[in-house]
């Protein structure tokens, strides 16, 4: 195994790496086009000849305030994504032994279906004709429809909706491990409930916590799907901008730019999550 | 841990829940409405399903997604075990640490980045799109979701099976054959599942690479969807959950199953070495 696996590897990395070279980077060489002006990313950022892109990116008020929106958006979806995962995860660590399985199933069982699916779902119901207005409309509570669709409202929710699995299943892991009787402990030296939670649990949940936040933060950054089926035109994430530049406009080196910019906004993050995670694994052996 | 049930956890289960499934409910429920107004219940009917199997740009949508989900996903289930061997056995090599992180990058990445520096590549390459290239695509990014299930396993096992069948004279590769693939193959198994539902549930890399003949059925869902809701991706949909349900249903009853028979013969097992 060990010699296969020697003799395996050189050949394997160079097709590995030029492909999945393609999913980190941008291609820095294609001088057959004339995107090369643009195709800025790499080549130019070291040979610092062009940064017209660049430029023209910081100069339109629209791309900041869309990277700015997306950062805004994705950090209110992460936190209302705690609030919602974590009593259910907590909830979830606290059920008998042979109810846990089920539970797990049910929070996974909406990942595997497909989360355009999910995402459209939500369009029958937050419409201003749709589910949640007519209910509301016959029950009395609100005399004219209320609008959510096609805000960033309907934004918040739909990444909340998709992502909140993220945030419960590592949570509920380091719950599940935790030890109750250090609880029991804190509850015989005399804290209350609160104050057990709030010393014992929450510090032992961290791990759990913040790998759930990253991993709705990251991909809701980018997010795409979301906001262009249930936002409206003044919601404005980066993912939605870079698309319509790249197939209404047609602006490619534009487009490859934008994406090289959100791939540095979202570097710190994800080497953040990685030697996180390098930590627990180290941790766990 | 393990402490009472409180009725706070209790509402929150419910709520919680409530929350995660209603929305896939009302959408299989009103796919049987007659009506061609989504929000108005006008009786039960079944037509939109009917409408569904004479469409055929859905149908061939549809065959083309399952063909590439399949396809890519045994690719990525293949190079995602090696890269899973390589980086769990600490075999050193340069650029070891790169290879890692590249690894778990585009699990985090986002995807219009993804498909974008893709589309690029190919571009930059000559690959005319299509097809080929959706389905290299889809391999590259779900390889690194196949390769951390594996690996996850392969930390878990047990390194003194292999070295024993080394001992007792097994060639690497007869080593490899039936001692660590059957350990490992639940994870694999799982690795490529979730490799092909990744593959039949991407739009947005799809929708890059592409090309003008190869609509997968995310595309198609989308363009539909875009425009508003439709009584027949309600019926889609259904079908796509009912399927789905039932897989992840049937096979953690089966994956529960084998978990008590190996406790049955573990007991068994234990029983006879007492007497």
């Amino acid at each position: 195994m060990w010699l296969l696996a020697l003799f395996l590897v050189p050949f394997l990395i160079v097709v590995k790496i030029s492909l999945s070279d393609g999913a980190v980077s941008i291609p820095p060489y294609t001088p057959k086009f004339d995107l090369q002006a643009g195709i800025a990313g790499i080549k130019e950022f070291i040979a610092a000849l062009d940064f017209e892109n660049y430029v023209y990116l910081t100069e339109d008020n629209l791309y900041w305030k869309s990277y700015l929106s997306s950062l805004k958006i994705a950090f209110i979806s992460t936190c209302l994504s705690l609030l919602i995962g974590f009593p259910i995860a907590y909830a979830m660590a606290c059920s008998s032994e042979s109810w846990r399985p089920t539970l797990l199933m049910l929070v996974i069982l909406p990942f595997w279906t497909s989360f355009l699916i999910r995402v459209y779902s939500w369009v029958g119901i937050l419409s201003n004709n749709g589910l949640l207005n007519q209910t509301l409309l016959n029950i009395g509570v609100i005399n004219e429809p209320l609008v959510i669709m096609n805000t960033d409202i309907a934004v918040y929710i739909g990444i909340v909706y998709t992502y909140v699995p993220f945030m419960i299943l590592p949570i509920y892991a380091t719950l599940e491990k935790m030890d109750s009787s250090l609880l029991e402990a804190a509850k015989d030296l005399g804290c209350s409930n609160f104050k057990a939670f709030w010393l014992v649990t929450a510090p032992l949940s961290r791990p759990g916590v913040i790998a759930g936040c990253f991993l709705v933060f990251i991909p809701a950054v980018g997010e795409f799907v979301i906001p262009s089926l249930l936002g409206g035109s003044s919601t404005s994430m980066i993912g939605k901008v870079l698309y319509d530049e790249f197939f209404s406009n047609r602006d490619w080196p534009l487009a490859s730019a934008v994406a090289v910019i959100l791939l540095i906004i979202l570097i710190v993050p994800i080497v953040l999550f990685q030697k996180q995670q390098q930590k627990l694994q180290q941790a766990a052996q | 841990m393990n402490q009472r049930f409180s009725w706070f956890n209790a509402t929150s289960l419910a709520l919680g829940f409530a929350f995660l499934y209603i929305p896939i409910l009302s959408l299989v429920i009103y796919s049987f409405n007659s009506s061609k107004l989504v929000t108005v219940w006008a009786g039960f009917s079944t037509k939109w399903y009917g409408a569904l199997l004479n469409n055929e740009a859905f149908l061939d949508a549809a065959f083309m997604t399952l063909k590439i989900a399949f396809v890519s996903s045994t690719l990525a289930t293949i190079l995602g075990t090696m890269a899973a061997f390589v980086l769990v056995k600490g075999i050193a090599f340069p650029g070891r640490t790169l290879f890692s992180a590249m690894i778990y990058a585009p699990i985090v990445m986002p995807e219009v980045i993804t498909g974008l520096s893709l589309l690029l590549l190919f571009i930059a390459i000559g690959a005319d799109r299509g097809m080929t290239t959706i389905i290299l695509a889809h391999a590259t990014f779900s390889m690194c979701f196949v390769s951390v299930v594996v690996s996850s396993r392969l930390v878990s096992m047990d390194n003194s099976l292999e070295e024993a069948a080394l001992d007792l004279g097994c060639t690497p590769l007869d080593a490899f054959r039936s001692v660590i693939l059957p350990l490992i193959a639940p994870a694999v198994i799982s690795g490529w599942l979730l490799a092909f539902t990744l593959s039949l549930d991407d739009l947005v890399i799809a929708s890059f690479v592409s090309g003008p003949s190869s609509t997968t059925l995310p595309m198609k869902i989308f363009s539909q969807v875009r425009l508003g809701v439709s009584p027949e991706i309600n019926a889609l949909s259904t079908i796509m959950i009912a399927i789905v349900t039932v897989g992840v249903v049937v096979a953690s009853l089966v994956s529960k199953r084998s978990v008590i028979n190996q406790r049955k013969q573990e007991q068994l097992a234990a029983k006879s070495t007492i007497e």
